[in-house]
């Protein structure tokens, strides 16, 4: 069993200009495993674009970083994938024209290594692999509640649903953290709630969850620990109960707004 | 578990159907050639280019249709495994060499002396069976010279970056015959050799069971072999985590890259491949016509290809064929058609329109005069297809079918196999 306090993602010192605009400066996260991490705050506070830089999106201009001890380059996007972080996207973004099993299949890709001979031939090899990819990601569609639709295109799928099959995708490819961006954005108060249900299985089933959220409620209601962000700094780090007293966060965040 | 025991049962009766259903398909494809033989050998001919046309549509699909890649340029790869077949299977390569002795006789004399006096005399000529695989190869490596300069562009930029590329080859084509004289420039080249299996010459009499088998027809079967080969990779390799891979990268780049696919080399393995089908088949024309020249590779080749894959249905292979089979065979449909019908037509309409005055009378039979001519009927045909096309099946003739409409998904099989 992996030490309930042992860090699985430490970024320390991250900065990011875009032209005349600081969005990040010197942001730093420690996730432990099995949390879920929040990372809030306001509209423009640099939050998808941290999670941008760490998930090799954006390259940072200074910045350390580690995955489970070891570190890693967020240089290219595919790199971090195999690295083990995967993520979803704010504005979902599924290959639409492909059925929600096929997407989750796609998922496997970094995991497997059928090459060109081996999907020609039809080796054993590649036969076994392409049945486990499909088994795995058959249970996937189950796991996160949409395999009714396996065959259907995703596009066609309901928002809430292709939100699931974004978080489906992403645990295709076994990651050591899922990185969520605003995935309650657009859903509705049930939505919302199975969303919830879902990522705390997920939890319970030991994975480690990086959140990116705007619904305050469902952070302070879902997250172990939250980091605050304000005008790309990091401005608060602690247990949600504690920074929600935090007096910086309330004057920049939570105050006067009646959240 | 349970699905391991229902699953086969519910698909023998539709597996022997399909099984039946090939055979079919098999037994016409083979004595196709000797109906059209009835009507002449143009006829075979007619046919044996469709089957070019369809391997390049299914290499084109593989860049267009499956990655997403809009490759303007495509009729480049068609080239160079044209002029690999005319450099490895004709006297042109001594040409190459005596140009060499011509302008740098150190070189050429220390080459001639390399390759031997029988090649500085005769040329090179490999046999089939080196020439396609090497056309394929040599092609797939230019795939990936001229994919990889396009690899950050999309949209318009490639196309316009490919459309360069493609006439950059042609045009070197057309002059890489100064100062070593590589491709005889607009010329062309001469002598191919046609297709020989051994002491097998297709360009020798041969028949089968006393009835005469044309050459045309020979190279019909040759080339229904490749295309089945070339359908065979490009479903297997469809059904794979790399034709996977490509639609994902057609669909959302940067989902594709953020699941951990290395989107350059998938990329790169896609202008690969299609370049191979692409080279292949261009090996194939050469050793059929026994000339190249770089005029047949020009962009309107390269969008009439494009045009297959669009019109046929992006990225579905049997749409793909289709759309290749329409658009190779309707310019020699016209050609045989159109001057049949030309006079009754105009005659009809001499009738139709005799109430008018004598100017517009003439005026219009002159311009339908002009109209009924197979060339300008072509592009007129053209045209309006690919419009009412694109206005009335957005996605091609025979787009791939729609997944999802009733619930078959794994849960209705699963629950067809509790059910049981």
């Amino acid at each position: 069993m992996p030490q309930p306090n042992d860090v699985i993602l430490a970024i320390k010192g991250v900065s990011k200009r875009f032209g005349g605009l600081q969005a990040l400066s010197d942001v730093g996260i420690s996730i432990r495993r099995g949390q879920i991490y929040g990372l809030i705050g306001p509209n423009g506070a640099g939050k998808t674009t941290f999670f941008n830089v760490i998930t090799g999106l954006y390259q940072a201009d200074t910045g350390t970083f580690e995955l489970d001890g070891k570190p890693y380059s967020p240089s290219a996007p595919h790199e971090v994938a195999k690295a083990g972080i995967a993520r979803t996207f704010q504005n979902i973004r599924l290959f639409g024209e492909m059925t929600a099993l096929e997407n989750v299949m796609v998922g496997r890709h970094v995991r497997t290594r059928t090459g060109v001979i081996g999907a020609v031939l039809h080796t054993s090899s590649a036969r076994a692999e392409e049945a486990a990819i499909r088994l795995r990601a058959e249970e996937l569609l189950e796991y996160v509640g949409v395999a009714q639709y396996a065959d259907f295109r995703a596009r066609t799928l309901s928002y809430g649903d292709q939100r699931r099959l974004e978080i489906a995708r992403a645990l295709a490819t076994d990651p050591q953290l899922l990185a969520l961006d605003e995935p309650a954005a657009g859903m509705n108060a049930t939505e919302k709630t199975g969303l919830r249900g879902l990522l705390e299985s997920i939890s319970r089933d030991g994975r480690t969850i990086l959140l990116i959220e705007h619904d305050v409620k469902l952070v302070m209601g879902l997250c172990n620990r939250v980091t605050v962000l304000d005008y790309g700094r990091a401005i608060a780090e602690g247990a949600p109960a504690d920074v929600q007293k935090n007096p910086a966060v309330i004057e920049a965040y939570l105050g006067g707004g009646g959240h | 578990m349970m699905e391991s025991t229902i699953t086969p049962l519910a698909g023998r009766p539709s597996q022997k159907k399909a099984y039946f259903g090939m055979v079919l398909a098999a037994l016409a494809l083979f004595i196709l050639p000797f109906v059209a033989g009835l009507a002449g050998n143009s006829w075979i001919r007619i046919l044996d280019f469709a089957l070019l046309y369809i391997m390049l549509a299914l290499g084109l699909n593989i860049v267009v249709g499956f990655a997403g890649l809009l490759d303007l340029g495509y009729i480049a790869f068609y080239a160079v495994g044209a002029y690999t077949a005319a450099l490895l299977a004709s006297p042109q390569f001594a040409t190459v060499l005596q140009s060499f002795v011509d302008q740098y006789p150190s070189v050429g004399n220390f080459l001639v002396h390399l390759f031997g006096p029988d090649i500085a005399k005769n040329g090179i000529h490999l046999s089939v069976w080196l020439i396609v695989p090497l056309a394929g190869l040599l092609a797939a490596t230019f795939g990936v010279i001229l994919g990889t300069p396009t690899l950050k562009l999309r949209g318009d930029y490639l196309a316009i970056v490919t459309l360069g590329f493609g006439e950059i080859i042609r045009i070197f084509l057309n002059n890489l015959n100064a100062p070593i004289n590589l491709t005889n420039g607009p010329q062309g080249v001469d002598d191919i050799d046609p297709v020989a299996f051994g002491s097998f010459k297709f360009n020798l009499p041969h028949s089968l069971f006393g009835h005469p088998v044309p050459e045309v027809q020979l190279y019909y079967y040759l080339f229904l072999a490749l295309v089945v080969m070339i359908i065979f990779f490009t479903i297997r390799l469809q059904n794979s985590r790399i034709g996977r891979a490509w639609v994902a990268i057609r669909e959302d780049e940067i989902a594709a890259k953020s699941m951990g696919i290395n989107t350059r080399n998938i990329k790169l393995l896609a202008f690969a491949m299609g370049a191979s089908f692409g080279g292949i088949s261009g090996a194939m024309f050469a050793a059929f016509q026994g000339f190249v020249s770089p005029e047949s590779f020009g962009l309107t080749e390269s969008i009439v290809i494009l045009s297959m894959v669009v019109l046929g249905g992006m990225g579905h292979i049997p749409g793909v064929v289709l759309g290749a089979i329409l658009l190779s065979a309707l310019p020699e449909v016209l050609r045989h058609a159109v001057p049949a019908m030309r006079l009754p037509v105009l005659d009809v309409a001499d009738k139709l329109t005799s109430f008018f005055p004598p100017a517009v009378h003439s005026t219009i039979l002159n311009i339908l005069g002009n109209i009924l001519e197979p060339e300008v009927l072509r592009s007129l045909i053209f045209g309006l297809a690919m419009v009412l096309v694109m206005l009335n099946r957005p996605s091609g003739l025979w787009p791939a079918p729609e997944h999802g409409r009733g619930l078959h998904g794994i849960k209705a099989k699963r629950s067809a196999a509790e059910g049981a």
